[in-house]
């Protein structure tokens, strides 16, 4: 029952027969290469928007329970790893979106917040997002899902644990620690909770869907056209350097989780191994170029660089990881 | 009056200048509409969600694209 419930309902295998017949009778094979490209994309884009509007809202209206000021109030007056998983796990609650999280660094040192639980938070945040984890359960499965949360966490636990111990407090902007801090944030009515909800939806969507629409489209082409031998041959599980690899060819990219995921999905049905591919969309969503640069404007350069070191090593590690251990998983 | 759109540029910050725009002609009044995208300033007001809004140099809202509506219950 809960296999056919996840299939039908997070898999949307009945939209996929739909699509597939719908191909069909506009005179394309499903099964030749043209037809299969065909039914990939159009199945794939309609189920993420579709999983997409519906998780954004539903995510959103937990969100606007959790607003940094609040998190940061659970916060204020803590250390040691506690704190730093505390910051972790709220990481994933608390609304995110890119452009914010220099204010929200502000934020949390100025109010006196180690370093530590600062960056487990700003790790995990566009880690660790509870909608990607959802759209990883309906592409792959749950336990996959899960295993990235976990891996997720630990990355942020680790590396706000690691940039603590290395005493950087220092490496602040003057400014940071000078700005003021504020109470917490209004509290918000039902009515005010599904708005924001709604404009979260609209946002979100408004967004991403280029990067959905590319991300699809690679991954349809990969799919359907891309032999799996050229795959193999570059990022196999067999070969050594498919981790790094997938690791430098992710930190730069600035794409959001849910373009990256048809090309995850893609790839894993050529053979890549499932760490490589965990590995290359935690680089794509942990570290980019643009948020590097912004980073900067407000941390010296040896934490940014400790900060990138860090994230990039857990990244590394935990692909390598799973790759040993995926065939639990698939 | 001065309404100050905090936020380092996004498209929302974008969509709230002109929603703060089209409340002050609306509401009929005389408003400067100033995009404070300098971080250190946007620190100095205390936001930790942008983008946020300022009229008259107090917060009123914060991490919100407010509508033409909302904004012009608040000047």
């Amino acid at each position: 029952m809960f296999g056919w419930l996840n299939d039908q309902v997070l898999r949307m295998v009945w939209l996929n027969d739909l699509v597939g017949q719908g191909v069909a009778a506009i005179g394309l094979d499903p099964a030749s290469r043209l037809g299969g490209s065909v039914q990939f994309f159009v199945y794939d884009v309609m189920k993420i928007f579709i999983l997409l509007a519906v998780l954004i809202f539903g995510i959103s209206y937990v969100q606007s329970h959790f607003p940094p000021e609040r998190t940061r109030a659970l916060l204020g007056g803590r250390s040691g790893l506690g704190a730093i998983t505390l910051a972790a796990l709220l990481g994933t609650l608390t609304p995110f979106c890119s452009c914010s999280s220099i204010p929200l660094f502000i934020g949390f040192t100025a109010a006196g917040l180690p370093l530590a639980v600062t960056f487990a938070f700003l790790i995990s945040s566009p880690l660790v997002d509870l909608a990607s984890v959802i759209l990883l359960a309906s592409i792959f499965n749950w336990s996959i899902a899960l295993a990235y949360v976990a891996v997720g966490l630990v990355v942020a636990i680790l590396g706000g644990w690691v940039i603590g111990r290395l005493g950087m407090e220092d490496q602040v902007a003057a400014f940071v620690r000078a700005a003021p801090v504020t109470g917490d944030a209004a509290t918000m009515t039902r009515g005010a909770r599904l708005a924001y909800a709604r404009d979260q939806v609209v946002e979100i969507v408004h967004r991403v869907w280029p990067y959905v629409l590319i991300g699809v489209g690679i991954g349809a082409a990969i799919h359907n056209w891309v032999p799996a031998e050229v795959v193999g041959a570059l990022l196999g599980q067999d070969k050594w350097w498919s981790v790094p690899v997938a690791v430098l060819l992710g930190i730069p990219m600035y794409a959001d989780i849910f373009g990256t995921l048809p090309i995850a999905e893609a790839l894993v049905g050529k053979g890549v191994g499932l760490g490589t591919v965990l590995a290359f969309m935690m680089a794509v969503t942990a570290l980019s170029l643009p948020s590097l640069i912004l980073l900067r404007r407000v941390i010296k350069m040896r934490l940014l660089v400790t900060f990138t070191g860090v994230v990039t090593l857990g990244i590394l590690v935990i692909g390598v990881i799973f790759n040993g251990i995926s065939d639990w998983f698939i | 009056m001065i309404i100050k759109i905090l936020g380092s540029g996004c498209r929302k910050c974008v969509a709230l200048a002109e929603n703060a725009k089209a409340a002050a002609a609306a509401a009929g009044k005389e408003a400067e509409i100033v995009k404070v995208t300098d971080l250190a300033e946007i620190a100095g007001y205390g936001v930790m969600s942008t983008p946020g809004l300022v009229v008259d140099e107090e917060v009123v809202s914060t991490g919100r694209v407010l509508t033409p509506d909302e904004i012009a219950r608040l000047i």
